[in-house]
């Protein structure tokens, strides 16, 4: 055995070949660039970006965020510039880099779900799609998209059609079976599924007796959910044969690899971004570094290696 | 931003403004008030945080004629020093003028010497008045509770002024930081008088480099992200 080789990280998600399992999770990474005067972005597996829609949104009013232990929430609802000025303005700079580049788009109505995906993938340079169907802070009713097996299976397969791109569907974990969505989505055509994005989460001043945040809930993420995403991976990936790119929480490489024993086949950084910008590039050394440790030569001999 | 380091909570970095620069090193000044700055307090010499910036704008310093006024209400003063240093700096005046020669940069340094209110709280919360002696700035003082200065608000002080020398200040510059109701209060002010001038905001934000858009405030202009393109607002341009 070549000892002294440096492992192999590459893994396969849908059509997408990754030089390692580590992305940055959607919303936590702007389009790239905020981000590419801390970061080597040639370094990295992929580069979700944040949620893009048909027309801009402006998002919820502030405050958007409030820490709460291990954790934050976030109602930042889905601001973002639209895909137009995405592909005009950002997507040139981020093509510049050697990652895969994912976009992460989501609609409120079906109709909007199959243009947007369509108009994605006419533009040069973006090599797979992440469709959210699980923001915790759209209006009442969009949720269904994420919560209805109906509905999501509806809304997988018509943007199937509209797309030959790697297709993930990116999952709620505000639902009573994540394996059900989870096959529902596989079963609808997706390439890959993502999970968790953030639970649905709550903080109170106490002596002013409001909100913390003016949209009232918002989405936890953070260390604090990490055991809530590993079992929900663990669970998926018993329901379905599509590649599961797990996120929630995750810090370091250790946080990493619980993923990717419990049965992912790449991670996604998101809150730890914001503490470190340069948290993904430890992660991938510091995964790098166990593998040589324990003498593992490929990481799909981590990937779903859990024991139990 | 700023945080010890590997800790799950407080979790994120927090938004400190520079205090001062001296060469290769700057301050910041704190208020111990939550579970960050409780930490920071213990902390030793050579005991390490992690930071990255500076990060954001800055105040714009105009060269003109016009006097700049310079108003910090509470732990908002901290920001105003390295300002009102810059200023001094910029106008190329010497902090002391040569004993010899006093007429040669007295009446030039009174024209430019900016006027600084600072307010607190109380006689405990009025900051660094010793180190702007340094620089040979006698700050208007006032405090909520009459313990130091004048008694009343920042801003009630500013408005007396005001009052009694709105011809020489209509067309002077304003600098201020302070709680947020203290910034909308005098942007009120400010537009009854026609005022202009710059504001620095706070808000709640993770990541303080333009990726997580937590910490917009709303502008003319839509939302804008204190920690990309303020945290220096012009005082018209902001939305209360």
């Amino acid at each position: 055995m070549a000892k002294n080789k440096s492992p192999n990280l590459k893994v396969k998600i849908g059509k997408l070949i990754l030089k390692n399992p580590v992305m940055a999770a959607s919303g936590t990474f702007g389009y790239g660039e905020e981000y590419s005067e801390f970061v080597n972005l040639n370094k990295i597996g992929a580069v979700v970006v944040k949620g893009l829609s048909l027309l801009p949104k402006e998002g919820n009013p502030p405050p958007r965020i409030v820490e709460t232990p291990a954790g934050m929430l976030n109602a930042i609802g889905l601001q973002n510039i639209g895909i137009e000025n995405f592909i005009k303005d950002k997507l040139p700079f981020l093509k510049q880099f050697d990652t895969k580049i994912i976009v992460n788009f989501f609609g409120d109505s079906i109709k909007e779900y199959v243009k947007a995906a369509e108009r994605l993938s006419s533009a040069d340079g973006i090599h797979a799609l992440e469709m959210n169907i699980s923001c915790p802070n759209k209006q009442a009713g969009w949720s269904i998209f994420g919560t209805d097996p109906k509905v999501t299976s509806k809304v997988v397969h018509a943007v199937r059609k509209a797309t030959d791109l790697t297709l993930i569907v990116k999952l709620s974990p505000n639902v009573t079976d994540i394996a059900l969505m989870a096959k529902v989505a596989e079963d609808a055509g997706a390439d890959a599924i993502s999970l968790i994005n953030t639970l649905t989460g709550m903080a109170i001043d106490i002596k002013t007796r409001k909100p913390k945040l003016a949209n009232i809930t918002g989405g936890l993420s953070g260390p604090a959910i990490k055991p809530v995403a590993v079992r929900m991976v663990w669970e998926c990936r018993k329901a379905v044969r599509i590649p599961i790119i797990g996120m929630g929480g995750i810090i370091s490489a250790e946080d990493a690899i619980e993923f990717l024993l419990a049965g992912a086949g790449a991670v996604a950084i998101g809150t730890a971004n914001f503490i470190n910008p340069k948290t993904m590039q430890n992660i991938i050394d510091g995964i790098r570094l166990f593998m040589i440790r324990e003498n593992i030569n490929d990481i799909k001999k981590l990937i779903g290696g859990l024991k139990c | 931003m700023l945080s010890t380091v590997n800790s799950l909570d407080p979790l994120l970095k927090r938004p400190f403004s520079l205090y001062r620069w001296l060469g290769q090193d700057f301050q910041i000044l704190y208020k111990v008030v939550g579970r960050l700055t409780n930490i920071l307090k213990d902390k030793k010499p050579h005991d390490t945080v992690e930071i990255i910036g500076p990060l954001g704008n800055g105040f714009p310093i105009i060269k003109g004629k016009d006097k700049p006024i310079l108003i910090g209400g509470g732990l908002g003063s901290v920001p105003l020093f390295a300002l009102a240093e810059s200023i001094i700096q910029q106008s190329q005046i010497p902090p002391r003028p040569p004993l010899s020669k006093p007429w040669l940069v007295e009446g030039r340094w009174e024209d430019f010497k900016p006027v600084f209110f600072i307010g607190a709280k109380t006689r405990r919360e009025v900051l660094y008045i010793d180190a702007l002696k340094s620089i040979r700035i006698k700050p208007i003082v006032s405090t909520d509770d009459g313990s130091l200065g004048q008694k009343g608000t920042v801003l009630s002080v500013f408005n007396k002024f005001l009052t009694s020398n709105f011809s020489v200040l209509s067309s002077h510059l304003l600098y201020a930081c302070g709680p947020k109701p203290m910034l909308q209060e005098l942007s009120h002010i400010t537009k009854k008088h026609s005022l202009t001038g710059y504001i620095a905001l706070e808000e709640n934000m993770a990541c303080g480099i333009g990726a997580c858009l937590s910490c917009v405030v709303n502008t003319i202009d839509g939302f804008k992200r204190v920690c990309k393109e303020g945290p220096v607002f012009s005082m018209e341009e902001i939305i209360w």
